[in-house]
């Protein structure tokens, strides 16, 4: 049927593990199931054995699509590459060279798992704007051959191809497991929305298919009008809570059923987690650059924080996810984590920083107030009814809390190795960077910063954002604390004494 | 405590570029509503103040702007590094590492070219890192490239 792809000095492609000629059209034919029950029922031949003949063609195909996928695709592990061939008519060759590769994910869903199959991803984190990254995807293998390309990938001493097959699991310190009495932090997170306008989208698709009026299904509006109203807005409350409870209690059991976080010996961290749908992703250690705590709001009400590296090659804002090192948990255990992937105790991250001065917190205020009197001023003249100026009017508690919030959270500190940097109103996030991973220093002033005497000293990285800030720091203190970061860098371009020549830069405060 | 200005001010032309530009937005800012002014009489009694204080302002900003710009902008290299310092109302100071530069770029618009201007861009392997050196003389940016390009390819590793 086919030709296979055999070319000269072959011998190290491999295929994909043949149960991917199950696993591919099972998971397309399920993807399809409801356009078959369709054509079945109400179906485009005349009679029923035409439906049939119809519905078995489009399954043939299905089957011929991922024999020929199977066929085709090939891929090679050398000293030196990562290699994938696809496709019969449009050939297509990627390939990954071995000191590029950033990450490799080894994930499994359930119709993967069914036949013991795993996909690898291979990561290498190139910034291509706009672009997805460039990424290798084994689709599939074999979930002990996954793991023995995975260790192959992050093994720097790795020579050639190894066809014994046998590799025995490195050993490894383990970071931190789940404790299922983080489930509290679960209704904390997005998770809770997400269930919440999941399952009411899904029931208007589903009132929407079955054709009903929405208000009249069972005859809803008569009872509706026989109750009262606020019993009515209760329900309705009592309903939404209990789906966002359940809803964000079942995401965080499948996401993170089994979670485990481990130091490997060559120096990976693998985080390994997932109930239907199971995920590991490992990431080298050479590549971290530091470690965040970030409190959400709603977390932070329930002391709850996360753990997210930042680390080189995880595809900037775009590969936002894959850098968790922790599901949502206590504040403590956040740190203590931070301090053992860093291998540092304790944690820089819960290292006691020290507050900007107050003028932070009058600009924030400045911040706060302004644009609301003013809003409300212009509404108060504007001919509309005097209640929305009124309106507009209170938001300023709100505003002026956040403004507190934000200076109250402003922080900064310098460890022995570390750079650690906190701010956010709402969300808080601590940053602990590694002075050696700080590859340049921005210092920015506004106007009113100036007049302040204060700067913002942003450390750029390779990693996670590509700069962090100490934001409305005192000049001479932002910019001592960059000389110390990493001497000599800033050091050529800082005055030191105090000089009274007329100059427009700099602090002049 | 402060930073010390970068020892180079970039062309003096480039104040004619950045004046040229500011003519360029203030111009396009005031097309609506002078398109107002002719075709909708009704309008006048609020579009004509309208019109003025955009102009007004405009205007300013023209004066303004380029004059502060070629003030604050300068650079500098040293054998470790780049200096930099941009902006008018708000400034930024920016310094990176020689060891740390990944690629050297040389841009030209059309009204650069017009100046004889040219803007270096040094990127590091930091998404937030690149310094811009806008307004150059053409070959004083051909020169600071070729330097910059002879001392990162002397550089190994791979920046991060």
């Amino acid at each position: 049927m086919v030709t296979t792809v055999t070319a000269p000095g072959d011998a190290d492609w491999q295929r994909l593990d043949p149960r991917m000629l199950a696993v591919t059209p099972l998971r397309q034919l399920a993807g399809f199931l409801p356009v078959i029950a369709v054509v079945l029922v109400t179906g485009i031949g005349q009679d029923i054995a035409g439906r049939v003949y119809s519905v078995a063609g489009g399954v043939l195909l299905v089957l011929l699509a991922g024999m020929l996928r199977w066929r085709t695709t090939r891929y090679r592990i050398t000293s030196e590459r990562v290699e994938l061939r696809t496709g019969l008519v449009f050939r297509s060759t990627r390939s990954v060279a071995r000191d590029r590769i950033r990450s490799v994910d080894v994930t499994a869903g359930p119709a993967h798992r069914l036949f013991q199959l795993s996909v690898v991803k291979v990561g290498t984190g190139e910034r291509t704007d706009g672009r997805e990254s460039r990424e290798l995807t084994l689709d599939a293998i074999s979930a002990a051959q996954a793991d023995r390309v995975r260790q192959r990938l992050l093994d720097p001493l790795y020579a050639g191809p190894d066809r014994s097959g046998a590799t025995v699991a490195p050993a490894a310190t383990v970071l931190a497991t789940l404790s299922w009495s983080w489930l509290r932090f679960a209704p904390l997170t997005v998770s809770s929305l997400v269930a919440v306008v999941a399952v009411g989208g899904a029931f208007g698709q589903l009132i929407s298919d079955v054709g009903a009026n929405a208000v009249d299904v069972g005859g809803v509006r008569e009872k509706l009008t026989m109750t009262p109203l606020w019993m009515g807005i209760a329900a309705f409350a009592v309903l939404v809570l209990v789906i966002a409870l359940a809803g964000s209690l079942s995401i965080f059991v499948e996401a993170w059923w089994g979670f485990t976080l481990v130091r490997e010996v060559g120096g990976t961290l693998r985080i390994r987690r997932g109930l239907f749908t199971t995920r590991s992703v490992s990431l080298e250690e050479r590549r971290l650059r530091g470690v965040e705590v970030v409190e959400p709001p709603l977390l932070r009400v329930g002391c709850g924080a996360r753990t997210v590296a930042v680390a080189t090659g995880l595809g900037g804002r775009r590969g936002h996810g894959r850098g968790t090192l922790l599901p949502p948990a206590p504040r403590n255990e956040a740190h203590r984590v931070s301090g053992a992937v860093l291998a540092e105790v304790p944690s820089p991250t819960g290292t006691t920083l020290h507050r900007h001065p107050l003028v932070a917190l009058r600009r924030r205020l400045v911040r706060a107030t302004v644009p609301v009197l003013a809003g409300s001023a212009a509404l108060w003249l504007a001919p509309v009814p005097a209640w929305a100026a009124w309106a507009a009017l209170g938001l300023l508690p709100v505003t002026v809390l956040l403004a507190l919030d934000a200076y109250f959270n402003l922080g900064h500190a310098l460890t022995s190795n570390y750079l650690v940097t906190r701010h956010g109103a709402g969300v808080r996030g601590t940053v602990a960077l590694q002075r050696a991973g700080v590859i340049g220093w921005t210092v920015s002033q506004s106007f009113f910063q100036r007049r302040a005497g204060l700067v913002t000293v942003t450390a750029t990285t390779a990693a996670g954002n590509g700069g962090y800030s100490v934001i409305d720091v005192e000049t001479a203190e932002g910019l001592a604390v960059a000389e110390r970061a990493v001497p000599g860098l800033l050091d050529p371009f800082v005055q030191h004494e105090v000089s009274g020549a007329a100059h427009t830069l700099g602090s002049t405060a | 405590m402060r930073l010390r200005p970068p020892r180079h001010r970039v062309s003096p032309r480039a104040i004619i570029w950045w004046s040229a530009q500011a003519a360029l937005e203030v111009a396009v800012l005031l097309v609506p509503p002078v398109i107002g002014l002719v075709f909708w009489a009704d309008a006048r009694s609020w579009l004509i103040p309208g019109t003025a204080a955009v102009a007004i302002i405009g205007v300013a900003y023209l004066l303004v702007m380029p004059r502060w710009r070629f003030q604050v902008h300068r650079w500098e290299t040293t054998d470790d590094a780049v200096y930099t310092s941009a902006g008018w109302i708000s400034q930024q100071w920016r310094v990176a590492p020689m060891s740390r530069i990944q690629t050297v770029d040389t841009e030209r618009g059309p009204l650069q070219q017009l100046f004889g201007l040219a803007t270096v861009t040094v990127t590091t392997a930091s998404a937030a890192g690149a310094l811009r050196l806008a307004g150059l003389d053409r070959a004083v940016a051909d020169d600071l490239v070729e330097r910059l390009t002879e001392t990162t390819q002397a550089t190994p590793g791979d920046a991060t």
